[in-house]
């Protein structure tokens, strides 16, 4: 497309000189036939080259003195705003990741701080029990022990009555029976006999 | 100016006038100067004005000036190499010159410097000079070597340093034609155009109406080619500026 726009465009740089000479009854002050850009006689084609010898050298200064300078400081300053943004992040990142390692650190600590604690107070309330068990039990023996003692004697006590009741017994039936009393006979009999039955 | 009698006048366009009547006369400074220095100036503008705030997040304007020196200041870099540098202020200027140039010259009465064959020819001169210049300033006469390749056959030196000569020599013609006669044409069709609409348009009543739109029709879609046009015409202009310095610091 461009190409063949590019040979129209010749076809009428060589075509439109002729129409314009048709056209140029009306010369301008300085045209003379053809293309004023051709006409090189004309002393305002030669003025206009040395004007811009001067403007394009003045532009030149501008741009090398003042202005591309002031541009790439402007861009060398965001390039290292962004580098310092960039540095500050990593460093934030770090920082945050120094807080994070140190809290999950903190966290373990003070769960293995926990478990000791639970730990020994479990242990001391075990102990505490066992210790107040062990009392208990000492204390239920001595008592145990105690009635124990009491019982016997009381037995003893009512076995020793029972010698007697028997012996007076059995003496009072014999001299009833017999009409006299052998009261030793009787004693040592009510003897054997306990002696028999195991309640000495 | 458009239209007189049967003739279609698209040359008339382009002849110097004075500006500003007997003050540009007594100095010989044409409507063609003036918007030179209208270029200059927003130019100037753009580029100081348009980053005083060097803000961090630049504005419209500071970012149009921030993409144009980026823009160009690739161009350098990547035709030349980091040895460009130095010479970025010079390819920028040729840039920004030919780019404003054309496109000022789109506006309506307005005046298009880059259609004149003496102002491109001495912008081509120009880099010619400044190229020619660093060439010789880097490598001294061994500049010369540039004129026969390394490797080439000796026999064919009579055949190639003629060549490369006439090759480097045209470099300038070939620069400042392309730039003027794509100027030329695309104003001429412009004018073509345009008086066709004027033409057809008083021709011959709601007939020539009707038919007066479509020259219009094609003049909308010329102006946008043009804009293309514009900026393309600048940007080969700075890149072979930049390639041509690329051997001059390099030698092929």
């Amino acid at each position: 497309m461009k190409k063949t726009i590019r040979i129209a465009t010749l076809l009428s740089l060589v075509a439109l000189p002729a129409m314009a000479q048709v056209a140029s009854e009306h010369p301008g002050a300085t045209s003379s036939a053809g293309m004023p850009q051709l006409d090189f006689g004309n002393p305002w084609t030669i003025a206009q080259v040395v004007w811009m010898l001067i403007i394009f050298g003045a532009l030149y200064y501008v741009m090398a003195r003042y202005a591309l300078p002031q541009v790439e400081g402007v861009l060398a300053a965001r390039r290292a705003r962004i580098e310092g943004d960039l540095e500050t992040a990593q460093a934030a990142k770090q920082r945050a990741d120094a807080a994070m390692a140190e809290h999950q650190a903190a966290t373990a600590r003070a769960r293995a701080e926990a478990q000791a604690a639970i730990n020994a107070a479990t242990q001391k309330a075990q102990a505490e029990a066992a210790t107040r068990a062990e009392a208990l039990n000492a204390k239920l023996a001595a008592q145990i022990a105690a009635a124990e003692t009491q019982i016997a004697t009381a037995r003893d006590n009512a076995m020793g009555a029972l010698r007697q009741v028997a012996t007076d017994t059995a003496d009072a039936l014999v001299t009833r029976l017999i009409g006299q009393g052998d009261s030793a006979g009787v004693a040592a009999a009510v003897d054997r006999e306990l002696a028999a039955r195991g309640q000495a | 100016m458009a239209a007189e009698g049967k003739a279609i006048d698209a040359l008339s366009q382009f002849e110097l006038v004075p500006f500003m009547g007997a003050l540009g006369e007594s100095v010989r400074f044409s409507q063609s100067n003036a918007h030179m220095l209208l270029a200059f100036g927003l130019i100037a503008a753009l580029m100081i004005w348009g980053t005083a705030k060097r803000a961090i997040i630049p504005g419209r304007l500071q970012a149009l000036a921030e993409s144009g020196y980026e823009f160009v200041h690739g161009i350098v870099e990547g035709q030349v190499g980091t040895e460009g540098k130095r010479y970025f202020p010079f390819v920028f200027s040729i840039f920004m010159f030919v780019l404003f140039g054309n496109m000022l010259g789109l506006l309506p009465y307005a005046f298009t410097f880059t259609s004149h064959i003496a102002v491109t020819f001495a912008l081509a001169a120009l880099v010619f000079v400044v190229v020619t210049v660093v060439a010789l300033a880097i490598h001294g006469t061994h500049f010369f070597s540039y004129f026969f390749p390394e490797g080439a056959p000796k026999a064919l030196a009579p055949l190639i340093i003629p060549i490369e000569i006439i090759s480097y020599l045209s470099r300038p013609i070939s620069l400042s034609v392309r730039l003027f006669a794509n100027m030329v044409a695309g104003h001429v069709m412009l004018k073509v155009f345009g008086t066709f609409v004027v033409m057809i348009g008083s021709a011959a009543g709601v007939l020539g109406l009707i038919g007066a739109v479509l020259p219009m029709a094609m003049n909308v879609a010329l102006v946008g080619f043009e804009i293309l046009v514009a900026f393309l015409q600048a940007y080969v202009f700075a890149i072979l500026t930049s390639i041509y310095l690329h051997d001059a610091v390099h030698l092929h």
